[in-house]
């Protein structure tokens, strides 16, 4: 008895979670591994579509025998490379047709014209011609014969599906010169918009924990930029930063801080001089992580908020009793305390950053040393329309999430043995 | 020790002093006045004298009288040194002020004896400070939005400082981008999709979630811990990796520029997240209250629609308010999947108007208000569950 339950409620069990289950597999598990299929592949954009034979029917009366009627078929192979096997051709015609002159190729049965075209090359076309005579005088409704549209059905290759593989993929993503460069940007970008909206996200926080007038509508105000459409806010800051008519560089020139305007989002380098010691900034790339902290720090801010809520109010107290400083409370108590919220938030926000593609493509599109893997994956596989590129790519980005999240844990993990 | 602490509480009020009568010409520089000066160090004096002369003199005059002397010294001498500024400017500074005297009136000669008193005003003004800096620095790219989208093309050539909107004008002038956009590239249409494909989304995901959430909260099943954790590490796995191949399939399919492709793509990336914070709620409803039900011969389709739904609703509606406002977000996916224009959702269509340099500025700013005001208002509005949805499960210790 008690068998018969536990099986049916395995049973049920599985039905119930089937379809969330079949869904995420077709959409999220089968691509990645799609993905590695792909990578080792030539493929390029204009490869994928399926070649399919197409026809054209035009339909023309003949003027010296209105009994008659013509009817052209304007027939295709839509792909320019791949040839279509085993053409067959299907089209529908009133009861009271009867053909005039028949193709080899073709047979005219039940008013059905079947037809076999054989093998189409890649480009191939051909005008087919039929001429019908009606076999009752009637009139011929030339719109009916329109509005029935010709089946053709042909075999082809797909590129995706032969086992030709190379690695020449591989090969141009890691040996190209700019992989380095690459790299580099997409971690400084995935690093300091991380860390940095950390630490944004403790202050306020910690702003937020004390009490004041309108601090619930503080708390909403903070969220904003979290929840809006990223597309409104990256063209509102394209718009603030804009070198020709933004206002911050017409602020900036109004107060006399800078004489002429600075390309925020165009400029690769700007120089900076500090104690003497002159070095290049990179300026598109530094405005691009500002975006980043700007719109992500509330993340952290609400789960360190929530954190800090759930300190014990006693743990202040007492430090209060032995004299303790704000600044011994905040570094004594409170961040031993938000720790653990703290590696958490940087592991999610890491492996975040480092996928982000939208917040870079919108407002610098992968220019002036902003081009991050998630952009080089965009711009290999639509703009330079090569797909085996962009999938190897990603597959590199797949590859170095996984080893970062190895040493988090198994760093993490000495920790917490540590403790 | 004590000069130490008044020099320094003196040196922190006067920097905060800076830091509001900046922001605050900033904003008037914006409404189209000539300031092209801040004159810091004027400001900074100031500060310093009123610091010193609040704790000079302490309690001997009533501290609403000793407000508004200040105050209205500083607007003084402030006004003789820009002059021909309007009148309203002079009442801003002088609320300023008196805002600045009110805050700085918490501290007396004793406080500053006690022990830490500079660092319980270095955070008290840090607070302070920290509130204003970051409503100034959020909300200004949302203000300039807004203002930018009631501008004409030649008004934003002709002074980019000047932030004031005309009320005196034609409401049909004020609003002229909006209608624009509406009857010359069909926002109409662009946002009806855009609703479908949210709320489809929403109603998909939570048919397919709740049950789900329920097995894995409730039903013991081999995988069932496995498929707990993993829905995490899915929900972690980014949708960059996804698009090559999901745009290869999707085309073979014929699925591009379809609002089904979308909703199977959206449904997909947003189910885990959906799964995981239902579940997490699920497991803190009763069980007694379905073991009633598996006496009365309840199918599990009863008990998720009689007693699990109805108990959740907070919980389902957190979810759907957070799955619609990621559908109605999403940029990535809607880029690769509709290159139509007859399918456009509406960040896509945004995305697609800014493509062509000629638009106008004020188009692309009234687009961007219509595809935030909604997710602003939803969050504003319902900002406790989602709150408490965006955090539930998600941090324990």
């Amino acid at each position: 008895m008690k068998d018969t339950l536990a099986n049916t409620e395995k049973k049920t069990a599985y039905i119930l979670t089937l379809p969330a289950v079949a869904l995420v597999f077709a959409i999220i598990l089968f691509p990645i591994f799609a993905n590695v299929w792909i990578s080792f592949k030539e493929v390029e954009l204009k490869d994928i579509r399926i070649p399919e034979p197409r026809a054209k029917k035009i339909v023309k009366s003949i003027s010296e025998d209105p009994s008659k009627i013509k009817i052209l078929y304007k027939l295709r192979n839509s792909s320019l490379l791949q040839e279509i096997r085993n053409v067959s051709f299907q089209d529908k015609f009133p009861k009271n047709f009867e053909i005039e002159k028949l193709d080899t190729r073709c047979d005219y049965k039940n008013n059905s014209l079947k037809c076999k075209f054989g093998n189409w090359p890649a480009k191939y076309r051909e005008n087919f011609h039929v001429v019908f005579e009606t076999n009752d005088g009637s009139k011929i409704n030339k719109n009916a014969l329109k509005s029935t549209k010709p089946k053709l059905n042909g075999t082809s290759d797909n590129i995706l599906l032969n086992t030709s593989f190379t690695l020449k993929n591989f090969k141009k993503v890691l040996f190209d010169d700019e992989f380095v460069d690459l790299l580099l940007t997409t971690f400084y970008y995935t690093f300091f918009g991380t860390v940095g909206s950390i630490i944004f996200g403790i202050l306020t926080a910690q702003m937020v924990n004390q009490k004041f007038y309108g601090r619930t509508f503080m708390r909403s105000v903070l969220l904003f930029p979290y929840v809006a459409p990223v597309v409104a806010l990256a063209y509102t800051w394209e718009l603030l930063l804009d070198p020709n008519s933004g206002t911050l560089n017409s602020l900036l020139i109004n107060y006399q801080v800078i004489e002429t305007p600075i390309n925020l989002l165009g400029q690769k380098y700007i120089e900076i001089n500090i104690l003497g010691f002159d070095f290049n900034l990179r300026l598109a790339l530094t405005t691009v992580i500002m975006f980043e902290i700007w719109r992500y720090f509330p993340l952290a801010f609400l789960f360190i908020l929530a954190r800090l809520q759930a300190i014990p109010k006693e743990l202040y107290e007492a430090a209060d009793v032995d004299g303790a400083s704000p600044f011994q409370k905040f570094f004594k108590i409170t961040l031993p305390q938000i720790t653990a919220v703290i590696s958490i938030l940087f592991m999610i926000r890491f492996i975040w950053n480092f996928n982000k593609f939208e917040d870079v493509f919108l407002l610098t599109g992968g220019a002036s040393g902003t081009r991050t893997l998630p952009i080089n994956v965009y711009q290999q596989g639509f703009a330079i329309s090569d797909i085996g590129m962009g999938s190897a790519v990603s597959i590199v980005i797949v590859v170095l999430l996984l080893l970062f999240m190895f040493f988090y844990f198994k760093l993490l993990g000495k920790r917490v043995d540590e403790n | 020790m004590k000069t130490k602490n008044l020099i320094l509480f003196a040196l922190i009020s006067s920097f905060f002093l800076i830091f509001l009568v900046s922001i605050f010409k900033i904003l008037a520089t914006l409404q189209g006045l000539d300031i092209q000066n801040f004159n810091l160090q004027i400001i900074f004096i100031f500060g310093l004298l009123i610091s010193f002369a609040h704790l000079r003199i302490g309690n001997k005059i009533k501290i609403f009288y000793k407000s508004i002397i200040f105050s209205l010294i500083f607007v003084v001498c402030d006004g003789y040194i820009i002059q021909k500024l309007p009148l309203w400017y002079n009442i801003g500074i002088f609320l300023v002020l008196y805002f600045f005297v009110n805050k700085i009136n918490k501290y007396s000669f004793e406080d500053l004896k006690q022990e830490h008193s500079t660092q319980v005003i270095f955070f008290d003004f840090l607070t302070l400070f920290g509130i204003l800096f970051f409503s100034f620095v959020i909300l200004f790219p949302f203000y300039m939005m807004l203002i930018t989208s009631f501008k004409t093309q030649i008004a934003l050539l002709v002074n980019p400082l000047d932030f004031s909107i005309n009320f005196s004008q034609d409401l049909k002038d004020l609003f002229n981008s909006y209608f624009v956009i509406f009857k010359s590239y069909k926002f109409g249409k662009y946002i009806l999709t855009s609703t479908i494909v949210s709320v489809g989304t929403v109603i998909i995901t939570l048919l397919f979630a709740i049950p789900a959430a329920y097995a894995i909260a409730r039903l013991n099943f081999f995988g069932k811990t496995f498929m707990s954790t993993s829905i995490l590490i899915i929900y972690m796995f980014p949708a960059i990796v996804l698009v090559i191949p999901l745009y290869t399939i999707f085309s073979q399919l014929g699925l591009r520029n379809s609002i089904e492709g979308l909703l199977i793509v959206y449904t997909a990336t947003t189910l885990p997240v959906a799964i995981y914070m239902l579940q997490g709620y699920f497991k803190s409803i009763p069980k007694e209250l379905e073991e009633a039900a598996i006496l009365d011969k309840l199918s599990w389709f009863g008990i998720i629609s009689k007693i699990i739904i109805p108990l959740s609703i907070p919980a389902i509606s957190s979810v759907a308010l957070y799955v619609f406002m990621i559908a109605w977000n999403e940029f990535l996916f809607s880029l690769m999947f509709l290159d139509n224009p007859n399918s456009f959702t509406l960040s896509r269509a945004i995305q697609y108007l800014s493509g062509d340099a000629e638009t106008p500025r004020q188009y692309l700013m009234a687009g961007s208000v219509i595809v935030t005001l909604p997710v602003l208002f939803i969050f504003v509005y319902f900002e406790k569950y989602l709150v408490s949805g965006l955090t539930a499960g998600s941090v324990k210790g």
